[in-house]
């Protein structure tokens, strides 16, 4: 029994049944991510001792007769940018390299609590900026279809451990398609839930107004069920909303016949790879025959999405990432004589390149004079772009698009031009300005690659997107494939 | 402007422009964004959680007892309460501030345009307050090696203060005198702690001035070049450093120079002030809106329950003590100058009957008690109280105890003579007038024949002074009062004495 492959409702019934323990469980997810380690490298850090104290404990439940959670004994690991009591969390940066933080995230803390076991903290972007994890400072993770091409970023650890089966379910962080872009490189389910759905609250900040955690999983069963498990209010997160949450995987198995799923014009023009947009359309076909009504419309501030991104995730970054200055943990530069030298030398080593270019934009763009013609500019942008989804739901359910314009493509193809890097994330930038949430599932391959498929819902509504994509997979089978690492 | 002041003004040859930026920290029982205590001191970084400290992924949560206050004392200085404000982050790089950005309110301020009312010379003045709003403290560096930060081999940290919640109250340039900045900080001081929303103690820190100054020509209109000053930490160095700085700025005009624009801190050892950075050196530090907390919205309704806790302000509680009791004004402003002395005030006015509601004017028996009681704090209590480490927050002469001194005198039981002692002995010990004057027996002599027997009997022992008297020495009287008292050790009732001397010299 290849148990790498299985889905968490799967294994969960097979703990229930007694057919493997989570002893068994969590030592397979062990063997399994030492044998596919040299070829993905996703983890930076791995968490075996603790993971089988941990499954001892939900063996002896069992044992016991008592009942477990739905996600008690699943292993599991997290993208290294959220907060887990005493194990490292570098967010890939050398600035953090050996920060080990003294207490959990919220959704550390709910993961625990739903009886999940943490497996490791997985490969980044550092600090979440870009969309390959080459930004790494450690190393590159690689898209277990092809181990010479991307898995996409920035949390393209999460993505290619769900992907290459090294964990059953992982959790990233998005703010600009960081869960949404590698979720669609690697050929796996990837939520990028409503702004203040799931609790911020020990996630290391890139951009506060923009990130969001969510799940990655195998299929759209296991999305709504961590999901189950990670939103709702949080009274540590100021900007999480007190609304109700629904029984997400409850909801699964409704027929969509006469859903309104809008195409929006601007997200199938030009820079969409042919071969993409061929599946996608294959893919609305297959919506329609399930009798979704399906329409065009427009969102025409998309052009600003990513001028007005690159503004003001920059500018959050700038301020939030000064914490780090070598005077109480993390990185320090020994080479230091005086106090200004050290904050300088520390921030100039500590830190990579992509993440020094965004810091430099965004303290330009906050700077005295250039205040209003940047930031607060964009912040009404930012305004007219959620205006556009507004309008658009008015008419549709769901909106569809390509998740990303291409297919993974190869390492060092896009690093020498930061621009056409940020081109990478065109059709996802806009669902974070607007603080909506957005599903990623396979659409099916172009040339033996995962083609990812997105799905826009309004704010609040990830019960609907999951019902939609939850019919897409039913109708298609489009999750039961794996790649093959051969090992 | 009284006399003096506006004669001073006129031998100077600017005229001075001030403003003040006063920060306070509100005493709450928590930080502003976290759970951790506000209390003073403590082992260094032993009040500090993971969100005070700004570790990666922490947030904030807004203490709501903190907008409270905030509100509280915008009410007392009259200003609008903003029904949407928000938080803003003011970015800058130091060790003491562990996110390199101090969560503050940058263009919607809680609380705006206000005013506070002042007096110089008995002269009344408003002076407007531009804004008051809600920010977070920063730690505190301690130096190794050397007192200062010049010549210390290393440094450390400590952010036990770090997230106190401050309040930032900003004046218009409306201070024309080094007076009016002092009677301004100790109005500010009273109001604030009259709204009990911090215990102000500049010692502590929890009070910090600085003041923007200038000058410029009689007449001229525009302001002059101003210079900010920091590192004020009580009355005496606010007086000195403007006193200073005034000179300075002064000497530089005359000379035909230019004031640099600047911020300048001052030195308490060495008198003066010191350039800290110029114009160009300044921060930009970069305001944005804190992304991590909600804008504050707040209604109307409760804006009215904040109203409704705010105690009766120190200038209408003045007018209440002159009206209703007929205070003089320079006492009552005395009396309610802070709120402590105040409430212990009327507390006594209870204790002896005679408290009345405002508006009512008391009756002459009741004037008198009041004037009694007045009296007896501006004189003894406050100096025995600034004497001692006591206030009149825990005097050890309660309102109660004081009023029973009071009552022994006014039923003539001792004498004022016998009063004085006996108050002295009742801040000592804590106990009641009656207890001590029983314990020492020094209950006033009035009963007629004791006296008169005493009285026969002085005028016995001392012949040569009775014929004194009836020669017409009218001081030969005086010394056989004094006699009298003498052989009573005080307690005679002076009335008697002298009654009863007049009569028995008749009969000779």
């Amino acid at each position: 029994m290849k148990l790498y492959t299985k889905k968490a409702h799967e294994l969960h019934d097979l703990l229930v049944n007694k057919e493997i323990s989570a002893a068994e469980l969590v030592r397979a997810q062990a063997e399994r991510i030492e044998a596919a380690e040299p070829k993905v490298q996703a983890f930076i850090t791995r968490t075996l001792d603790d993971a089988m104290a941990q499954a001892a404990k939900v063996d002896a439940k069992i044992a016991a007769g008592e009942a477990i959670g739905p996600l008690e004994g699943i292993p599991m690991a997290l993208k290294d940018n959220m907060c887990t009591d005493g194990v490292r969390t570098t967010c890939a940066s050398k600035i953090l390299h050996n920060f080990v933080p003294p207490y959990d995230a919220t959704v550390v803390t709910k993961l625990k609590e739903a009886g999940a076991i943490l497996m490791g903290k997985c490969n980044m972007d550092e600090f979440a900026m870009g969309s390959s994890t080459e930004n790494s400072r450690f190393f590159a993770t690689r898209n277990p279809w092809d181990i010479e091409r991307v898995p996409g970023g920035s949390s393209g650890g999460s993505a290619a451990a769900v992907a290459a089966g090294q964990a059953v379910f992982t959790l990233g962080s998005d703010t600009g398609g960081s869960i949404r872009q590698p979720a669609a490189f690697c050929g796996v389910v990837g939520m990028k839930p409503t702004y203040g759905a799931v609790s911020r609250f020990g996630l290391v900040a890139f951009a506060s107004s923009l990130d969001q955690i969510g799940p990655f999983t195998r299929d759209v069963r296991d999305n709504a069920r961590v999901m189950n498990a990670i939103a709702g209010y949080d009274l540590k997160d100021s900007t999480s909303a007190p609304v109700d949450y629904p029984d997400y995987e409850a909801l699964l198995g409704q027929s969509v016949k006469g859903w309104r799923i809008g195409l929006p014009k601007e997200y199938f023009g030009e820079g969409i790879d042919p071969e993409v947009k061929a599946v996608i359309e294959k893919a609305v076909k297959v919506l329609e025959g399930l009798g979704a009504e399906i329409g065009e419309c427009s969102l025409p501030h998309t052009e600003y999405a990513l001028p007005v991104y690159y503004l003001i995730a920059p500018a959050e970054a700038s301020s939030n990432l000064a914490r780090y200055d070598g005077v109480r943990y993390g990185y320090r530069s020994e080479e230091a004589p005086d106090l200004i030298t050290m904050f300088k030398k520390t921030r100039a080593e500590g830190f990579g390149e992509e993440v020094k270019r965004r810091i430099m934009l965004g303290t330009y763009a906050l700077s005295s004079g250039y205040y209003d013609a940047y930031y607060l500019k964009a912040q009404k942008v930012r305004t007219l772009i959620k205006g556009d989804f507004d309008q658009a739901y008015e008419k549709f359910d769901v909106l569809l698009s390509p998740t990303s314009p291409t297919v993974a493509f190869k390492f060092g193809d896009r690093t020498d031009n930061p621009l056409q890097m940020y081109l990478s994330d065109i059709c996802t930038l806009s669902v974070n300005l607007a603080g909506i949430p957005a599903l990623n599932i396979n659409a099916g391959f172009a040339n033996g690659l995962p083609v990812g498929l997105q799905l826009m819902g309004k704010a609040f509504d990830e019960a609907k997107l999951l019902q939609l994509a939850y019919a897409y997979e039913q109708a298609t089978g489009c999750h039961s494939q794996t790649p093959d690492l051969g090992v | 402007m009284n006399n003096e002041t506006m004669q001073m003004e006129r031998d100077f040859d600017f005229e001075i422009v001030m403003g003040l930026e006063v920060h306070v920290e509100l005493h709450t029982k928590s930080k502003i964004f976290c759970g951790c205590t506000t209390e003073f001191g403590g082992d260094q970084n032993t009040h500090v959680c993971p969100v005070c400290l700004g570790l990666p992924g922490v947030l904030p949560v807004l203490n709501k007892q903190v907008v409270d206050y905030a509100m509280k004392a915008g009410l007392a200085l009259n200003c609008e309460i903003a029904e949407f404000s928000k938080f803003d982050r003011k970015n800058y790089f130091y060790p003491d501030l562990p996110k390199a950005y101090q969560v503050s309110q940058y263009d919607l301020p809680i609380a705006k345009d206000g005013y506070l009312d002042i007096e110089v010379g008995g002269n009344p003045k408003r002076i407007g307050i531009t804004r008051v709003h809600m920010e977070e403290d920063a730690g505190k560096l301690v130096h190794g090696g050397a007192a200062n930060l010049a010549g210390a081999e290393y440094s450390m940290a400590d952010y036990n203060r770090t997230g106190v919640p401050l309040i930032e109250i900003v004046s218009e340039p409306d201070i024309r005198s080094i007076e009016e900045a002092v009677a301004y900080l100790e109005r500010l001081k009273a109001i604030l702690e009259y709204t009990e929303v911090s215990d102000c103690k500049m010692e502590q820190g929890s009070l910090r001035c600085d003041a923007n100054v200038s000058l410029r020509p009689w007449g001229q209109k525009e302001f002059g070049t101003k210079a900010e000053l920091k590192n004020m930490n009580s009355f005496k160095a606010l007086q000195r450093a403007l006193e200073y700085e005034v000179e300075r700025q002064a000497e530089i005009l005359r000379d035909g120079g230019k004031i640099l624009q600047e911020t300048r801190m001052w030195d308490e050892a060495k008198g003066m002030t010191i350039s800290l950075r110029s114009k160009e050196e300044a921060h930009d530090y970069r305001y944005f809106p804190e992304p991590d907390l909600v804008p504050l919205v707040i209604s109307r309704e409760w804006v009215d329950r904040v109203k409704a806790t705010l105690p009766e302000m120190p200038h209408v509680r003045k007018e209440r003590l002159v009206h209703t009791y007929g205070l003089p004004a320079y006492d009552a402003g005395i009396i309610t100058g802070s709120k402590a002395m105040a409430d212990y005030f009327d507390s006594a006015c209870k204790a002896f009957g005679v408290d009345t509601p405002s508006g009512v004017e008391a009756d002459d028996k009741a004037k008198e008690r009041a004037k009694q009681i007045s009296n007896y704090m501006m004189g003894e209590l406050t100096r025995l109280l600034n004497a001692s480490e006591f206030g009149y927050l825990n005097s050890p002469v309660t309102p109660e105890n004081l009023v029973g001194l009071l009552q022994l005198l006014e039923a003539g039981t001792i004498s004022t003579k016998i009063a004085k002692t006996v108050f002295e002995d009742m801040f000592a010990t804590g106990k009641p007038a009656k207890a001590i004057v029983e314990e020492k027996g020094l209950v006033q002599i009035s009963d007629e024949g004791a006296i008169a027997s005493i009285v026969r009997d002085i005028l016995t022992a001392n012949p040569s002074v009775v014929a004194d008297f009836k020669a017409g020495k009218e001081k030969a009287m005086g010394f056989l009062v004094g006699q009298a008292m003498k052989a009573t050790k005080g307690k005679a009732n002076p009335g008697l004495v002298n009654k009863l001397l007049k009569e028995e010299l008749e009969k000779l």
